[in-house]
């Protein structure tokens, strides 16, 4: 490798890869294959070159060169996919996940350049959506896919995008009721101000003017903007339990009873002021809890990953047909790279079949004619032929899902802190009111309906409600800054509550396909540059993995080459012979306590050694270890156990790793788990984790890259932040801790607060400083003690 | 002292209009979408060789 040309680096004009060969070239640009210059001819050839002047390198890598949307050519799948079709108009949303930069940006909304039957073109940037309308007559929606291919922006369209429908509604309904009682309070607190500081004599007919106005402000605070927290009371009520929406339900109809009659009956002039800024401040608290991460998605299933039609033969005719209609009996086709949507039985092809998402296993297997192949693989050979078996909601993957866990309701799990709380909140909030009614009820019965409203106004748990909102948005915030993504905010708590975790091994805690390579044996430069040569033929990825270790060589004219899959390669390059492969390939018998997948190499009957891959694991996974002193650590592993004696380190116990598990056992081990009352935490990548996943108390998957498909979860972890997961659940605890003492100080108000209300004697200004004083403690006490707790846990 | 009647009226209906507006922002969609067109403003129009001398002045 002295060399020097090999040594200087060139990155590809298009998507910055290194470029191994020099054989594409355009206007003098190095492009790393044929896609990527093909793409950048495009683009230069419509007069879109600045899309390189934005950002370097802003494209996609395009190793992949066939087109595969020929099912938007059937009209019953395409209508399910447009929002708006008319005679000549189309609308449509599509998801592109490489969008990234302004450079995807500036060219997608360039679209009609390519082609002008494409009228609008609109980029929801953190969406990763492009909004495009076009005259259906003049381009097809099967043409913009591949428009939209051509020039590297390739969108993703699945199942359950079809499926899926958007319920943006409820946010932007929040923000008009927050409006509302924003516009609300400012006026009713500007109007309340000359009460406070006293009216002359003269002006006593603006007092009544003032409070028949501010009534009316109440009036929509309260039925527009309040009524969801009278609706939650009623059905707590219904259902026999106490939410902390019942006490507010009762301070906010409390406040607006005696508002009324107080400004009515000429007594006094109301707590309006209090009244709207408690709804104003307990919506605001609403919003900080609804994050929303536009790019991730929680929700996936089985159907986001397969693909939405599949290819189905009658006679020798192809016709793309949806998924759903697949019926046992028919024949598809499979091309290389697909995935086989439903269980079937191989009829022709050679299938080598990439099971990495159902059971775990990195290494693709063959399988031969007649087989079942099961759904989920991903066919990494040519084009093969298949019989369906079964439909594909029923196959052995997708049945999964019919398991309970899955129809389950959501929020059946832990109670939070503060529903737990609220419960004695409420009890002893009605104690008192109804004690200082009875108290003052005998001798003066004005001053206890007084004393019993003013309880309930100012121990309406304002501050309580609002705690846990702001602690744990602070929290996510954190989390999200370390990538680490979680569903809602439940989920600190009840990652705080875990005691158990349990592990998935291969795409977890090690690292999807990348294996270390390393060669056991002494092989000269000549010897490894027939390696080279012999293993380029060869896309099994052990082969390939050789390649990449080996570096670049000069390919030598392979002569003979024979290769029987998952067993080795016999190559006759010049005028040696080699042989590669397996022990039981190469030496004619299986060779013993290899722990690792190895390679062997025999030059000319002459052995040499052997190539040696050892599985990574993620960074950070020593840390992993120490969790076991204070939690339960399980691993479950749909792969064969060869790697136990690694493993050992970090699960302690050898009983506390479980092999050979299907997508079935994982769920269910996880159910005893939970059945010996433990709080289970379980992490995992793949679809054969789904299940464990959604039985688990917090199911987080780990994933190298966000926007790529992951299962249905609770959260999401990169895995670039896997090793901060003792320090995430560290976190976890301290905001607990967090929400436990802002219930302290927001009591202490509700104490000071409650030695003026019993007496009776609770003045409108007192009611109206002490609810934002209490609420803007809490705020900046939450928000200041959770930034220390990361700063502490070295999270920020 | 009268003449507050006639503010308070003023100011209220000053305020309900911009009430009305943000309504109307919000159920357009002006609201749906706000990280975008922070990155759209920053991207320049397409310079072709026939107004490239405009350019060249600056």
């Amino acid at each position: 490798m002295t060399n020097d040309t090999i040594l200087v680096k060139t990155s590809c004009y298009h998507c910055g890869d290194e470029c191994s060969t020099t054989s594409f070239v355009a206007d003098e640009k190095q492009f790393c294959c044929q896609g990527c210059k093909s793409v950048y001819q495009i683009l230069a050839g419509n007069g879109l070159g600045s899309y390189y002047n934005y950002n370097e390198h802003p494209g996609a890598t395009r190793t992949r060169v066939t087109k595969r949307f020929d099912y938007l050519s059937e009209p019953s799948i395409v209508n399910d996919l447009l929002d708006y079709t008319d005679d000549h108009i189309t609308i449509v949303t599509l998801y592109i996940p490489h969008i990234h930069c302004s450079s995807c940006l500036w060219l997608l909304e360039q679209l009609n350049r390519f082609n002008p039957a494409i009228h609008y073109s609109r980029v929801d940037f953190l969406k990763k959506q492009l909004i495009v309308r076009f005259d259906h007559r003049a381009c097809s929606l099967q043409q913009l896919a591949e428009l939209l291919y051509d020039i590297g922006y390739e969108p993703l369209i699945s199942l359950q995008d079809v499926i899926k429908k958007q319920n943006a509604a409820g946010k932007g309904n929040l923000v008009q009721r927050i409006a509302v009682a924003g516009f609300c309070f400012g006026n009713v607190m500007l109007l309340s101000f000359p009460e406070y500081f006293g009216l002359s004599a003269f002006e006593q007919t603006f007092k009544h003017f003032f409070g028949y106005l501010n009534i009316v402000f109440t009036l929509p605070v309260v039925f527009f903007c309040g009524r969801e927290y009278f609706v939650s009371a009623f059905r707590n009520l219904k259902a026999l339990t106490l939410h902390i929406d019942f006490p507010l339900a009762l301070g906010i109809a409390v406040l607006f009873i005696r508002t009324v009659t107080e400004v009515s009956a000429h007594t006094g002039a109301g707590y309006a002021d209090t009244l709207c800024g408690l709804v104003f401040f307990l919506l605001v608290g609403k919003f900080v809890q609804q994050k929303t991460y536009h790019h991730i998605s929680f929700e996936r299933d089985y159907r986001s990953f397969f693909p939405v039609a599949v290819q189905v033969l009658t006679g020798d005719t192809e016709k793309p047909i949806p998924l759903a209609q697949v019926a046992t009996g028919q024949r598809i086709l499979i091309r290389h790279n697909e995935i086989i949507p439903a269980d079937a039985i191989l009829l022709k092809g050679e299938a080598l079949i990439d099971f990495s998402f159902v059971t775990g296993e990195a290494i693709p297997v063959n399988k031969t004619l007649g087989e079942i192949i099961y759904a989920g693989g991903r066919q990494t050979g040519d084009a093969i032929e298949l019989e369906v078996v079964k439909p594909v909601s029923q196959s052995y993957l997708t049945q999964l899902w019919n398991n309970e866990a899955f129809t389950r309701k959501q929020d059946s799990g832990m109670k939070t802190f503060s529903e737990t709380i609220s419960k004695y909140f409420t009890v002893a909030l009605l104690i008192i009111a109804f004690g200082s009614l009875l108290a003052w009820l005998f001798t003066d019965y004005r001053r206890g309906i007084d004393a019993f409203t003013a309880v309930l106004i100012i121990a309406c748990p304002c501050a309580l409600a609002l705690s846990t909102p702001f602690t744990m948005a602070a929290a996510l915030s954190i989390f999200d800054r370390n990538l680490f993504y979680l569903k809602n905010t439940r989920i600190v708590e009840q990652l705080a509550g875990i005691d158990a975790i349990v592990m998935d091994k291969t795409g977890t805690i090690s690292i999807g396909n990348s294996k270390s390579v390393a060669i056991q044996g002494q092989l000269t430069e000549k010897q490894k540059q027939l390696v080279y040569s012999a293993c380029s033929n060869s896309i099994h990825p052990l082969s390939r993995m050789i390649c990449q270790f080996l570096g670049n060589y000069k390919k030598l004219p392979v002569t003979g080459y024979k290769e029987i899959a998952g067993k080795g390669i016999t190559a006759t390059i010049e005028n040696d012979i080699l042989r590669l492969g397996s022990g039981a390939f190469v030496f004619g018998f299986a060779e013993g306590g290899a722990p690792n997948t190895s390679v062997h190499v025999m030059v000319n009957s002459h052995y040499l050694g052997y190539f040696q891959f050892a599985q990574e694991y993620r960074a950070g996974m020593e840390n992993i270890g120490c969790l076991n002193d204070n939690y339960e650590l399980f691993l479950l592993s749909g792969d064969h156990d060869h790697e136990r004696t690694d493993l050992v380190k970090f699960f302690k116990a050898d009983k506390r790793m479980h092999f050979n598990q299907s997508p079935q056992d994982k769920l269910d081990f996880i159910k005893a788990l939970q059945q010996k009352g433990r709080q289970v935490l379980m992490l995992g990548d793949g679809l054969n984790d789904s299940g464990a996943l959604k039985q688990s108390d917090v199911g987080i998957a780990v994933t190298d890259d966000v926007n790529n498909f992951s299962p249905g979860c609770d959260a999401i972890l990169d895995g670039k932040s896997f090793g901060k997961l003792p320090a995430f659940l560290r976190f976890a605890k301290d905001t607990v801790t967090v929400v436990r003492l802002s219930f302290l100080i927001s009591l202490t108000y509700n104490i000071i607060g409650l030695s003026y209300a019993v007496t009776g004697h609770l003045s409108p200004l007192i009611a109206a400083i002490l609810m934002p004083l209490s609420t803007v403690t809490i705020i900046s006490f939450t928000t200041l003690a959770t930034h220390f707790a990361a700063k502490k846990r070295k999270l920020i | 002292m009268n003449i507050i009647y006639f503010l308070i009226g003023c100011s209220v209906l000053l305020a309900l209009i911009f009430l009305a507006a943000f309504f109307w922002a919000q159920r357009s969609g002006q609201n749906d979408d706000l990280y975008t067109p922070s990155m759209r403003i920053l991207l320049d129009d397409d310079v072709t060789d026939a107004d490239k001398s405009d350019t060249d002045h600056f």
